[in-house]
């Protein structure tokens, strides 16, 4: 019985040390000599694989990182600029600061304001229904709503909310990698800067249709109107083919504009409420 | 004005569901269940009841409680699972061995792999296989349960015809001697078989549901043709070289539940390949291992087994037997 | 023995129940909407403007580029606008919006019913004649017949297949012009045998359209004998251009390639009448039979209309809206595609209306593959559908590409027969419209 027991002990023993002998000696045989620079900045990195670099995942960002001369058109949206100080430090070089952007919704157009005019009965994805006709409304630029950015999410920040039928971005979630933008057919979701404190001014509307065309699509449509352009005094808003756009470097955030909409196509994120407009003109006339 | 619907062509679609196919599966057992009901009688349709009860009731409880997923349990198929395996069952089963079956079939086999569609694994033969490698003393006596119609019937053998043709080889018999002594003959296996589980008692049921199927156009004739005719072929070189101890062909065929093995769990559509030239090479190959057990393994029938190994291959042939292409071979310049 | 294609196929009933509707005349409407994209690649010209008075027949818009179509008023009158308007898929189009007055045709078109059986022109007149009057493919792609007829420098067609298999459900408009117009499709199909310079010509019909197959061999024996009339299998896509070419000769084309390749030229009984019409009669294509149907419509018609009818004026010259139609298809229940704006209006390759009821066309709710095969049983190109959906849902471009997704002709009978009701085409359309991408944007070899 001790004999089986101290055999089999000493032939696996022998057996496992044999093995680990000719996996170090291959391991040492067939090693690729990499920069371990690369495995450093890795680590650094999120890891989220996201590809909102541009590259395929993050090792490959990290190669990128290493083998460039400067750290110009590299930039990690999820890390944001803490991570890329922190890589720029590691490899001795620096870095220009990027302002923070996130993903922005430009339709707003839901259930009530934008009816439905006909009834789509197929796969459930944006790209299959864009491929196949205009859309189920009779805006022919508007959120499709099936939620091929939502799918499209690594990070779980955006969602398409059932009640209006429009996705919804969650901004402390939102890396502003680009997936969702480059996930929408309908070519309706921008990378816009986040803005101090997160406030910021859109135009939450792309459609290029005549006014009356997209009014009558659509009750919150941009149309084309100039209103917001004139009153702007940063010249920050400019007008082609029938569609408000704003510039978000040159936005002051002064909501000049948002009041003047006369559709409640410009939208302001993060600012403190206001007496709504209607208030405002009563207590004026007062 | 009416808001019309707006859908990707094809704007027509077949009448077939799941459900209807799994229906027509269930229909074409039914002979097959009938028959044993003459033959077995309460004891049939207790294995029956039980099985499909079970059966349901798992696939429910699972959905409903534990994975939280859509319910599936009107689609039939795990009705469809519980009734074959009732079917593959000794006709003397105890009620709670089928029980247990069904719970390994749809708990184990099916729902872990993610429900409908999903198993590696016929569940029914994985339920079967757990219950033959549990409990080998009930699940290898066949011995015949009292019926409400017939009576009178040779109750004594309890033991499959193959396992009787096995056991008198290794005393040393040769098979004629085998098949006097134990009274085989064709027309008993067509319509009425020694010993065996309950759905396989008449060939001739069987055969039915399988034409019932083609008719239908529920299932292909390749996998059958091709488990069957690999038997036929195996067993018959085998045969002409030995005939003293080797079975002819066509009892092969009709023992050992190669009928209802081929018919109704080599063709379950989740664990087959889907090209046919895949179906056929799945076919020969359950043949192949079938006849391997049978003469050289320890269990005198083997097509449980040898499907369930054949279902394993599944991905693999999936990923090597494409269909023919159109336009591959260019017929002209 | 009636011929047939070799892999998959399916079998749909073929409810043609408009199948005895004589064709008539459709009224002229009060305004036509003529699109300027009536046919596969660059929309046409205007060169009409505003305020113009046109005349039916009269040229209003040219083709722009190789692969384009002129296009015809299909009415007299005054030009109202030129503009943007959304076609059947609410996709803005330019159209020329014609207000009817009258009908004046103009003069070089012979209006006589009388058959001209004399051929004068050479191939190369025949050919800028198809090109001139715009002819397009009537099988539904509407790719121009002129460019289909000269095939590319190196490449000889044998045959010329006339495809009058019709398999689509529903659909008649084919039928009644082999029963109407039987000897005016032979004409048209001989001149187009003679600027293609084929010897021989098969007509395909399915069998379940004797009468049109009888009529059709009983004149072809009379003065066509380089005419075949070809019975073939009632069987879903029997006339897919690959599938009709496999039947027939017995060739299959290649991966990626066309019908040329293997020598032969595909054409429409449609297209071959407005050939006839085009070269021996000098009218253009503007108008063509379209079969108006749906189970749920009280009557069934066949009726030649002028292109621009919106499919409104259609419906309301049935009847009105059935109450239990829920889905219009302009073109067959099969690849046809289903009309979100009813004020669109109708093309040279139009050739149905089908009012579907809820029962008969909702999509079931999506089920887990129980991997039945079916799908790849019923495929005609051999294809694993079942794969391709899985691959196109995961977005694995290479492996799509590896199982031959640019190789669906888009017929359909994966889904149609899917017990599942799983989406196949609608993943593999769009995956395949990705790897072509890919494929076409790598340097030729």
């Amino acid at each position: 019985m001790t004999a089986i027991i101290i055999f089999t002990i000493a032939s696996l023993t022998v057996l496992g040390l044999v093995l680990a002998l000719i996996l170090y000696f291959t391991a040492q045989k067939f090693k690729v000599v990499e920069d371990p620079r690369i495995d450093d900045v890795e680590t650094i990195l999120p890891g989220a694989n996201c590809g909102g670099c541009g590259f395929t995942g993050c090792r490959a960002f990290a190669e990128g990182c290493v083998k460039a001369e400067t750290m110009d058109g590299l930039f990690c949206p999820v890390g944001g600029n803490d991570v890329m100080k922190k890589v720029a430090e590691y490899l001795g070089r620096s870095v220009e600061e990027k302002v923070p952007q996130v993903a922005v919704v430009r339709c707003n157009g839901n259930c009530d304001s934008r009816p439905k005019s006909n009834n789509y009965d197929g796969y459930t994805s944006c790209a299959v229904m864009a491929s196949l006709y205009a859309g189920d409304t009779d805006c022919r630029y508007g959120c499709l709503g099936q939620g091929d950015c939502e799918l499209s999410c690594d990070f779980d920040a955006i969602k398409m909310n059932p009640r209006t039928g429009l996705p919804e971005v969650d901004e402390e979630k939102c890396t502003a990698c680009g997936a969702c933008v480059k996930a929408c057919p309908k070519m309706i979701i921008e990378l816009r800067n986040k803005g101090p404190k997160g406030k910021r001014i859109f135009v939450s509307c792309i459609n290029k249709d005549k006014g009356g065309v997209a009014r009558k699509a659509c009750a919150v449509a941009c149309i084309g109107c100039t209103k917001c352009q004139k009153v702007c005094a940063y010249d920050a808003i400019t007008i082609s083919s029938n569609l408000a756009y704003i510039d978000y470097n040159k936005c002051k955030l002064c909501r000049k504009c948002v009041v003047e909409c006369p559709t409640n196509a410009i939208w302001e994120v993060n600012f403190p409420v206001r007496v709504p407009k209607k208030a405002v003109a009563e207590v004026e006339q007062q | 004005m009416k808001k019309l619907i707006v859908s990707p062509a094809p704007h027509l679609h077949g009448k077939e569901s799941t459900k209807s196919l799994m229906r027509d599966v269930i229909i074409a057992l039914a002979p097959s269940l009938l028959v044993s009901v003459y033959y077995f009688g309460f004891s049939a349709v207790k294995l029956a009841l039980v099985g499909v009860a079970t059966a349901v009731a798992v696939e429910y409880v699972i959905q409903k409680y534990i994975v939280k997923s859509k319910i599936t349990v009107n689609d039939y198929s795990a009705a469809l699972t519980g009734l074959l395996l009732s079917l593959n069952l000794p006709p003397n089963s105890p009620w709670w061995i089928m029980f247990i079956g069904s719970v390994v079939a749809i708990g184990i086999a099916k729902m872990t792999f993610g429900g409908v569609g999903q198993n590696l694994f016929n569940p029914a033969l994985v339920g079967r296989v757990f219950l033959l490698v549990s409990f080998p003393v009930i699940m290898t006596d066949y011995s015949i349960p009292t019926s409400w119609f017939r009576e009178g019937i040779d109750a004594g053998s309890g033991a499959t015809a193959l396992s009787i043709v096995k056991e008198g080889l290794a005393r040393g018999l040769t098979m004629d001697q085998i098949f006097d002594a134990n009274n085989f003959s064709y027309s008993q296996m067509l319509f009425s078989k020694i010993g065996g589980s309950v759905g396989e008692v008449s060939a001739l049921a069987l055969i039915l549901g399988f034409i019932y199927l083609l008719i239908r156009r529920v299932i292909r004739p390749h996998i059958p043709v091709a488990i069957i005719g690999t038997v036929l072929v195996f067993s018959g070189v085998f045969w002409l070289i030995n005939p003293e101890s080797y079975a002819d062909p066509l009892f092969n065929v009709l023992t050992g539940g190669i009928l209802i093995g081929s018919i109704f769990m080599a063709t379950d559509y989740v664990t087959s390949p889907m090209s046919k030239k895949g179906m056929v090479l799945y076919g020969i190959g359950i043949g192949v291992i079938t006849m391997l057990i049978r003469y050289w393994g320890a269990y005198p029938e083997g097509i449980s087994f040898a499907i369930l190994i054949m279902n394993a291959t599944v991905p693999l042939i999936n990923m090597y037997m494409k269909p023919a292409k159109f336009g591959k071979e260019v017929k002209h310049g | 023995m009636s011929k047939t294609f070799s892999i998959g196929g399916i079998h749909p009933h073929d409810n043609k129940i408009s199948i005895n509707a004589a064709i008539e005349n459709f009224p002229v409407m009060e305004r036509a909407y003529i699109s300027m994209s009536q046919h596969l690649g660059a929309p046409a010209e205007p060169v009409v403007a505003k305020g113009d008075k046109v005349k039916t027949g009269q040229l209003i818009a040219k083709a722009n580029g190789f692969i384009s179509a002129n296009v015809h008023s299909s009415v007299s009158g005054t030009v109202n606008s030129i503009e943007m308007l959304p076609d059947l898929s609410g996709n803005l189009v330019q159209h020329i919006v014609i207000n009817v007055e009258g009908d004046e045709w103009e003069e070089s078109i012979d209006r006589s019913s009388e058959i001209n059986r004399k051929i004068v022109h050479s191939p190369k007149e025949i050919i800028d004649k198809i090109a001139e009057c715009g002819i397009v493919g009537l099988g539904g792609a509407a790719f121009p017949t002129h460019i289909k007829l000269s095939p590319p420098p190196g490449k000889k067609a044998d045959y010329l297949l006339v495809n009058g298999a019709e398999c689509e459900p529903y659909l008649t408009s084919d039928y009644r012009i082999m029963l109407e117009n039987t000897e005016e499709i032979l004409i048209g199909v001989k001149l187009m045998m003679l600027a293609l310079g084929v010897k021989k010509s098969y007509i395909g019909i399915e069998e379940n359209k004797p009468k049109a197959i009888k009529r059709m061999k009983e004149i072809a024996s009379k003065g066509y004998p380089e005419i075949k009339i070809v019975s073939l299998k009632k069987r879903y896509p029997q006339g897919g251009e690959k599938q009709l070419i496999d039947a027939i000769v017995g060739r299959q084309v290649p991966s990626m390639g066309l019908p040329i390749d293997v020598g032969v030229v595909v054409q429409n009984v449609g297209t071959a009448l407005a050939v006839y019409e085009a070269v021996q009669k000098n009218k253009p294509l503007f108008e063509g039979v379209v079969t108006v149907t749906g189970k749920c419509m009280p009557e069934q018609r066949n009726f030649r209309m002028r292109v621009g009818t919106t499919f409104e004026s259609m419906i309301f010259a049935v009847g009105g809206f059935p109450k239990d139609a829920e889905k219009l298809v302009s073109g067959g229940p099969m690849m046809g595609k289903a009309v979100s704006r009813i004020e669109a209006a109708s093309v040279k390759s139009t050739s149905a209306l089908l009012l579907l009821t809820l029962e008969e066309t909702k999509r079931g709710e999506e089920a887990n593959c129980i991997r039945c095969a079916k799908c790849v049983d019923a495929c005609p190109m051999g294809l694993e559908p079942y794969l391709l959906n899985r691959l196109s849902r995961a977005n694995r471009v290479e492996d799509l590409e590896a199982n031959m997704v640019h190789d669906c002709i888009e017929c359909g009978s994966c889904l149609y027969v899917c017990p599942s009701d799983i989406p196949l085409l609608d993943t593999i359309r769009l995956s395949k419209a990705k790897v072509l991408k890919i494929i076409r944007s790598r340097p030729k070899k």
